[in-house]
């Protein structure tokens, strides 16, 4: 078992249009450097300086990182992550 | 307030069900819904709300209705391209039901007509197509105590809150700052699938009805995401963040501010 990510669909196009993906446990900001690896890019659009980005949330199995441990919040085998930006279409 | 027969029969399957019944009917036509845009999610907002009996629908949009907005935006039609899309809106809500008066507003939202042109209204809908509005809005209502019901949409990815000031979160607890111009497309750069504003101005238009009528959990402290290639729903939770620069415990914001970013580059 991994960590299940889910990716919204304007980040899709930085993972081949996959909408989950899968990663190993640690924390937040770490699952984040790795998945840039494997999509570059990823990493750019929701963090900088290894902060997650303000218009951009990330959910641990329903909870806000930034009311647990922000980007060091712990993920482990069968977590689900899901990146959340905000979007403004009407 | 009293029912004529047509009425009555119009709102029979509202006044049938125990928690609408004549009294909640009477409040739904006592209500006065304030819509941010008759776009694609406007269009079924006021569509339903119009159904539904709604008093009193201000609509706030200064643009014109295109070719391009046909594929979703159902308040509109090949009768009407090239009118303002409040005047469209408002012949369309009108026709579908003429017990609703609609206020179209040919105007810009900016900070200094906001507070005018909300105050007379209950219920906040949001379903703008950009940030700086977004954020004009959220500040807007949560400095006039106003209930404000958010949509957003982009390609197959929609989105939902309710934000009842006082009790909860607000949009800029869910989203701290607008995205820089550039990092987020919109639905003219993005796509939008056509159907999608109908789930979830849908959604909206219910919140709206659960408000006014006073049943049910609106989504308040929550954000509802809907994928529509999945066809999943996803709820998440949406603390109230003490530090809010606007609901806050010691808010920055105190005042209403424009983002002065050009919406087309957004």
């Amino acid at each position: 078992m991994a960590v299940t990510i889910r990716i919204p669909t304007p980040l899709q196009r930085v993972t081949q249009g996959k909408e989950v993906v899968e990663g190993t446990p640690g924390t937040v900001i770490n699952l984040v450097n790795e998945l840039d690896k494997a999509y570059p890019g990823l990493a750019e659009r929701i963090s900088e300086n290894g902060k997650i980005r303000r218009f951009v949330n990330i959910y641990v199995n329903e909870e806000d990182i930034r009311f647990l441990d922000a980007e060091n919040t712990g993920v482990k085998d069968g977590d689900e992550v899901s990146i959340v930006p905000a979007i403004a279409g009407g | 307030m009293d029912f004529n027969e047509e009425q009555l029969l119009r709102y029979s399957r509202h006044i049938i069900l125990p928690e609408v019944g004549g009294k909640g009917q009477s409040r739904i036509q006592k209500a006065r819904v304030f819509m941010v845009g008759a776009g694609g999610l406007g269009s079924p907002v006021g569509y339903y709300l119009s159904a539904a009996g709604i008093g009193t629908l201000g609509i706030v949009d200064n643009d014109r209705v295109e070719i391009s907005n046909l594929q979703r935006q159902i308040a509109h039609s090949m009768n009407t391209l090239g009118k303002y899309k409040g005047d469209s809106a408002k012949a369309t809500f009108e026709a579908l039901n003429p017990d609703v008066r609609v206020i179209p507003i040919k105007e810009r939202l900016s900070k200094d007509n906001i507070l005018d042109l909300i105050h007379d209204y209950d219920i906040v809908v949001d379903g703008s197509d950009n940030f700086p509005t977004r954020y004009l809005v959220n500040d807007a209502c949560v400095l006039t105590g106003k209930p404000l019901v958010s949509g957003a949409i982009l390609r197959f990815e929609g989105q939902v809150t309710t934000i009842v000031p006082g009790k909860g979160h607000c949009y800029r607890c869910l989203f701290e700052e607008p995205p820089p111009p550039g990092l987020v497309p919109s639905c003219q750069e993005a796509g939008v699938l056509g159907a999608l504003p109908g789930v979830i101005g849908g959604l909206q238009a219910l919140e709206v009805l659960k408000l006014v009528l006073g049943k049910g959990e609106p989504l308040a402290g929550k954000l509802l995401i809907f994928d529509a290639l999945k066809t999943t729903f996803r709820t998440v939770r949406v603390p109230r963040n003490p530090n809010c620069p606007v609901c806050g415990s010691n808010p920055t914001i105190t005042e209403l501010q424009d983002y002065s970013q050009d919406v087309c580059s957004l």
